[in-house]
């Protein structure tokens, strides 16, 4: 089981390598879209390489509710396996 | 459905997420024993990325339906894998903003010769470029949005559809002399990337959920694609210049 800081390391990893965003910039209160300027299909991509790194399952229905990166965190932190 | 493409070589356009129709339709294909090869468009690690969630390992070529370069190198690089096929999926569709969620009286000529360039006249770019590796009994098949109706917010995105409606009828009538079959999907809304794309989209989606004799799911992108393989099977041996329509029979009502 991923801590919370390991989720939030992962995540931002993972939206480095595929939305160019600066790992240091990725913390808990910022937005995908406004602050971290991930387009749509990026973030598509994110939560899939998210599923693959956590072996969660984040739904089509969930994404939209997944505004900030705290969000994702909290969401992968209670279904992780 | 196992068994039903045994052996069939099938190329399947239009795979970007596991939402998409072509995501379901390569699924279902491999689970029913054709061999897949995928084309991705813009966003390859993305395509490859869902690719790695199908059944078994597709390989992807690259192919932007409007680069000349991409489409003359298909048929070569198809090659690659297969000797040749039975059937083309068409599933790729695009409109800039402007010509959708209302804008229809503003579109500009050169967004609206887009729309038709990637959703219209690629059915018959992608048709051409594959032939040579069609042979008898083989088919296409693409993906429209009934298009004898005007929608609200689908704008030129449904006039792209009509074309592309008329253009099946077309291929039909020239491919029909190498025994080639050409027949669309008239599939209901689904909540897929390119319908999420369009301002305003949900409107109708609850009328079809409500409306239709039986029930349409729009998170479920299996029934197309079993419409779309039905269709490339040895079961529709006479068909073509069709659309079928995997609606969940909206059509058919008035209210
Ligand atoms: N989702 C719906 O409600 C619905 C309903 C009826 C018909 N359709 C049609 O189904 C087809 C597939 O769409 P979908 O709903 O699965 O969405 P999708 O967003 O998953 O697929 C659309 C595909 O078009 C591809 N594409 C766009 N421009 C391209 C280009 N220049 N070259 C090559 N490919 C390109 C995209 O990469 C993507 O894979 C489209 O023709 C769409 O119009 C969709």
């Amino acid at each position: 089981m991923a801590s919370r800081e390991e989720i939030v390391t992962g995540l931002a990893d993972i939206l480095n390598e595929l939305a160019g965003v600066e790992q240091a910039d990725v913390t808990e209160e910022k937005t995908f879209t406004d602050d971290l300027d991930v387009d749509s299909l990026s973030m598509v991509e994110v939560i899939m390489a998210a599923e693959d790194k956590f072996g969660v399952k984040i739904p089509d229905t969930e994404m939209q509710n997944l505004k900030t990166v705290g969000d994702a965190v909290s969401y992968i932190e209670a279904n992780q396996k | 459905m196992s068994g039903l493409l045994e052996g069939k070589r099938l190329l399947i356009t239009g795979v970007l997420t596991d939402q998409s129709i072509a995501f379901s339709t390569a699924k279902l294909a491999q689970e029913a024993g054709a061999e897949v090869i995928l084309t991705g468009f813009g966003r390859l690690s993305l395509v490859e990325r869902t690719a790695k969630r199908l059944p078994k390992p597709v390989p992807v070529i690259e192919l932007d339906v409007s680069s000349k370069e991409h489409l003359d190198g298909l048929a070569d690089k198809v090659r690659e894998h297969v000797d040749g096929l039975d059937g083309v999926v068409h599933s790729i569709g695009f409109a800039p903003q402007s010509c959708l969620g209302g804008g229809f009286m503003d579109a500009p000529w050169e967004d609206v010769a887009t729309a038709v360039q990637v959703s219209t006249y690629s059915y018959m770019s992608l048709a051409k470029a594959t032939v040579p590796l069609l042979s008898p009994g083989s088919g296409i098949v693409g993906l429209t949005f009934d298009a004898t109706v005007a929608w609200p917010v689908y704008d030129w995105m449904g006039v792209a559809k009509a074309g592309l409606e008329s253009a099946n009828r077309y291929l039909a009538l020239h491919l029909g002399k190498q025994g080639i079959r050409s027949n669309l999907v008239a599939a209901g809304p689904l909540r897929t990337m390119a319908a999420k794309s369009i301002p305003g989209f949900e409107q109708f989606e609850d009328e079809w959920t409500k409306r239709a004799p039986i029930t349409w799911d729009l998170h479920d992108t299996e029934p197309a694609a079993k419409g779309i393989l039905a269709l490339l099977s040895d079961w529709f041996p006479a068909t073509t210049g069709e659309i079928v329509h995997v609606d969940g029979g909206f059509h058919a009502v008035g209210a």
